[in-house]
């Protein structure tokens, strides 16, 4: 399996391995070569940060810093080897990120951005303002990095060691994002509540891609102090994080090879605008920026995705991935020992948002092995009475309880582990990850391996049985054949299918279900149902809410009907039918 | 003390305009508008040339830009080109700033007074400002934000870049605008500290009449919110946005008026500048006005403070201030779900 997605790697790096040999190449290329290296590595940082995970940061260039200033010290004033800075300029940059990440992480939406400029313009005067650090002069005679005899002083030999750390970079950075922590990551652009309903720590995912972007950059810093040996403050301010940000938007913010061929694309630009435009337009100076300016304005307009998928979709189409052994079986969840008929236990639960009272008091249970529908007119209160079960709000008054112990508001991420999984009303998957993705994140807290392990490829065992255990459930919901597609190309009512074999990844004793046949045709609906009790007969319990009341009333065996936010009846379909406050809530009173 | 308070109010009162002026055009079109710098180097340093005398290069962009915009809206409408669209491109894009160019030109010549100048200055850069919208941003008006504020980068090196070719490296000083000045108690108020503080507040008091109670001010607002829900009801958000940017780069041009008298304006001084009154906009959560207001003047006065005690460390300490405030706002906005693309 993996042979076929490595080879196109493994030319280019005898491609990138073959270009300082071939006769008749100008120096200057490999100069040229060197600096696109150099930015690659951030901008593959980039890509996982801001592309992948959604974070914006335009500070990626006072990580550089990080890493460049810790080894010219280090090199200059105590004379270390550049070997042993290595790892120490990969731990200031790690740390630094740790201390700005916990900071700046945290903030919503465009905070985040204006946050990372702020304080990267912040650090950019700290480094040409402190005395150790040379001031706006910096530190030069830094060495250059040796192997033995070795000295790599020219531009030709560093362009190895560059080109390793790029190669050896994108190959952890693909290993990531094609790993359990992977999808992880990937799922946090579209907002937390889904995954968070699954077991990820999302701000402990946001700290560590803002961790791994920065020491991408502390190793692009630490390469370019021995490439130039010399450090000042200039390449580490605001302009240059910005820099690093269009590379990324330009190549295709989402792509680890978009990092690369947008630095390639903006560094060879720079360079020619800088070495041809004065010939053209005689010696002005600044000219270059003005058309710099202008081609990226120009460039995001053709394509606002940048120029990598915009390549890839151009390329003939690659075979189908090998579907997952399906022999391979996850240890079933840790289930609590208990006797108690009740599974979920509603009390009296009330939420206020400000004066609108939401949830009202409302109180009803689901017993084990039984199928109850919540019903109710829009705005009746269901869905937050879901949130509330499921922790993504946390109650004003009232008891909710789990197998006869209370939940006292627990963050998602402890509901999940009770066995409780749920689907959303708006379908939350991540439209550019397959089936196959998006259903595996559902078992996310039943595998172990991380980030690291992942890097490494050490989690393969893990993730076989995972994907597994994915491929199993999308089977049983009948998508087998849809599996490896995208799951944004999927029609509404399949996304809301795909939803349910994820929460059945879970491997729950309670489904938690928000409107699941929206949108669904009349067969598809009859699939459903008979899906639902399946799961049923085999002693998983179902809440859901529909508005379709043929197929409530068909398969549910108990009815709770909610009108705003207070519950007005409960029972059998057969006696909701008939009950007149359900008559009167739904039609408006009887003349 | 207070003569380090009064520097920081009139330096604070700068970065309120420009913070009110990102407010406003981040809340109607989501661009994080970096050229904001460059319309106030660009309105200082026109303000400076016409009054030395010197034709401004500004103008000659406003012309060119116009011509872009010209073409862009032709091109647009080139399924539908009926009388009034193509009536107003050519008056809009083409008349409207060969207008400007003519006046410019004759007046740099004669001598026409201060008063001409400024007017001039504010006209050459709010066209700008105008065709910036149209040629950069009108195109990906439905891009995410971080797209547009590529873009706005983007724009930013372009617009720098022209600033020192039409300006050169030197920097520039413009006549002040009044030269009265007088003593109170131990402070010294001149002319145009006090012109400072007067168009700063007079600029809040209009922005929060025109966004609260005109219904202009909240059609553009209920463009940043939805602009296709905004299409339906009716308003055009193409013009919301165009109203933006034109006002923002009214609001630029002004501050750099009011400055250059001051201090010295290089072609690049705009961005450092602009960065102080994002900022404030950034305390005042990038939504409200008076807060931005208020934030910028904390930031002049932190500045001045540690221009004086320690200013070696004074960028380092005002771009630092805004992590405290991030954190309490992160912190006590509650998390909501956004829905990113």
């Amino acid at each position: 399996m993996a042979m076929p997605r490595r080879l196109p790697i493994l030319l280019f790096a005898l491609l990138m391995a073959a270009v300082p040999f071939i006769p008749g190449v100008p120096p200057f290329w490999i100069v040229l070569l060197d600096n696109i290296g150099l930015s690659a590595l951030v901008a593959m940082g980039l890509v996982l940060l801001t592309g992948v995970g959604g974070l914006t940061s335009f500070g990626q260039a006072a990580f550089c810093g990080f890493g460049a200033y810790t080894t010219a010290v280090l090199t200059t004033t105590y004379g270390l080897s550049p070997w042993l800075t290595l790892p120490l300029s990969l731990l200031v940059a790690g740390c630094a990120a740790v201390v700005l990440g916990l900071v700046t992480v945290r903030l919503s939406g465009h905070y985040l951005p204006l946050g990372t400029i702020a304080w990267g313009i912040g650090l950019f005067y700290l480094f040409s303002k402190l005395e150790f650090l040379g001031r706006n002069d910096g530190i030069s005679a830094i060495p250059p990095l040796s192997i033995g005899s070795l000295r790599m002083l020219d531009p030709g030999t560093i362009y190895f060691a560059i080109w390793i750390a790029v190669l050896l970079s994108a190959l952890l950075t693909l290993n990531l994002l094609d790993s359990r922590t992977g999808r992880a990551i990937r799922a946090l652009r579209r907002g937390h509540i889904a995954a968070e309903a699954f077991g990820v720590h999302t701000p402990r995912a946001k700290l560590l891609v803002f961790i791994y972007a920065a020491v991408l950059a502390g190793l692009s810093g630490w390469l370019y102090a021995h490439f130039v040996r010399a450090a000042n403050p200039t390449p580490f301010g605001a302009e240059a994080g910005i820099e690093y940000l269009f590379i990324a938007v330009v190549g295709g913010a989402g792509y680890v090879w978009g990092g690369v061929l947008g630095a390639a694309i903006v560094v060879i630009l720079k360079e020619i605008l800088q070495s041809y435009l004065p010939l053209i337009f005689g010696g002005q100076g600044q000219l270059e920026t003005i058309v710099f300016g202008i081609l990226l304005v120009a460039l995001l307009q053709l394509a606002p995705t940048g120029v990598w998928p915009w390549l890839i979709a151009r390329l003939p189409q690659r075979a189908d991935r090998k579907r997952p052994d399906m022999s391979l079986t996850l240890p079933a969840r840790t289930r609590a020992v208990s006797t108690a008929a009740v599974l979920l236990q509603i009390d009296n639960a009330r939420k206020q948002f400000g004066g609108v009272i939401a949830v009202n008091d409302v109180s009803f249970d689901v017993q084990a092995r039984e199928i109850v529908a919540l019903i109710g007119p829009n705005g009746a209160g269901k869905s937050t009475t879901f949130n509330l079960v499921t922790g993504v709000l946390t109650a004003s008054g009232g008891r909710i309880s789990v197998l006869g112990r209370s939940i006292d508001n627990a963050p998602p991420q402890e509901i999940v582990k009770l066995g409780i999984s749920r689907t959303f009303q708006h379908v939350k998957l991540v439209p550019d990850m397959t089936v196959l993705e998006n259903v595996a994140l559902g078992a996310h807290q039943r595998g172990h391996s991380g980030a690291l392990a992942s890097m490494l490829r050490l989690d393969r065992a893990d993730e076989a049985k995972l994907l597994a255990e994915a491929a199993r459930q999308i089977e049983r919901v009948g998508l087998g054949e849809q599996i490896n597609q995208l799951a944004g190309s999927l029609s509404l009512g399949q996304q809301r299918i795909v939803e349910i074999a994820r929460a059945l990844c879970v491997d729950p004793i309670l489904l938690l279900l928000d409107e699941p046949a929206a949108g669904l045709r009349h067969m598809e609906k009859q699939q459903l149902a008979a899906l639902l009790r399946q799961l049923r007969d085999g002693g998983m319990s179902v809440l859901l809410v529909e508005h379709d009341m043929g197929f409530v009333m068909d398969l549910a065996d108990r009815i709770v009907v909610l009108d705003f936010g207070t519950k007005i009846a409960e029972g059998t379909p057969a006696a909701i039918k008939v009950n007149p406050e359900v008559i009167k809530a739904y039609l408006g009173a009887v003349a | 003390m207070l003569f380090l308070m009064q520097d920081g109010i009139t330096n604070g009162a700068i970065y309120a305009l420009l913070g009110l002026a990102l407010v406003l055009v981040f809340a109607v079109t989501r661009v994080i508008l970096i050229p904001q710098g460059e319309f106030v180097t660009y309105g200082a340093l026109t303000y400076a040339s016409l009054a030395s005398g010197q034709f401004p290069g500004t103008a000659r962009l406003a012309v060119a830009m116009g011509v872009v915009a010209f073409g862009l809206d032709i091109f647009a409408g080139r399924k539908a080109l009926h009388g009034r669209l193509v009536a107003r491109a050519v008056l809009v894009n083409l008349v409207l700033p060969g207008a400007i160019y003519a006046l410019t030109s004759w007046f740099s010549v004669r001598q026409g007074g201060i008063a001409i100048n400024i007017v001039l200055s504010l006209l050459i850069v709010a066209v700008i400002g105008l065709f910036l919208y149209r040629v950069a941003f009108q195109p990906i008006a439905h891009t995410s934000v971080l797209v547009l504020l590529i873009a706005s980068v983007g724009c930013h090196l372009a617009m720098q870049g022209f600033g020192l070719v039409f300006f050169g490296a030197e920097g520039q000083r413009g006549p002040p605008i009044s030269n009265e000045a007088f003593t109170l108690g131990a402070l010294r108020f001149t002319g145009q500290s006090i012109a400072v503080y007067a168009v700063t507040i007079a600029f809040i008091v209009a922005l929060w009449l025109f966004f609260d109670f005109t219904l202009t001010g909240k059609a553009l607002r209920a463009t940043a919110v939805n602009r296709l829900g905004a299409r339906l009801v009716g308003i055009r958000t193409t013009l919301a946005g165009q109203i933006a940017f034109l006002m923002a780069a009214l609001i630029g041009a002004l501050s750099g008026i009011l400055i250059v008298p001051i201090t010295t304006l290089y072609y690049d001084t705009g961005f450092l500048i602009g960065l102080k009154g994002f900022i404030a906009a950034i305390i005042g959560g990038l939504v409200s006005y008076p807060l931005t207001a208020i934030a910028a003047l904390v930031v002049g006065i932190v500045e001045a403070f540690s221009s004086f005690y320690a200013s070696d460390y004074k960028e380092v300490i005002v771009f630092f201030l805004i992590l405290p405030v991030l954190v309490l706002r992160s912190l006590s906005v509650p998390a909501v779900e956004e829905e990113k693309d």
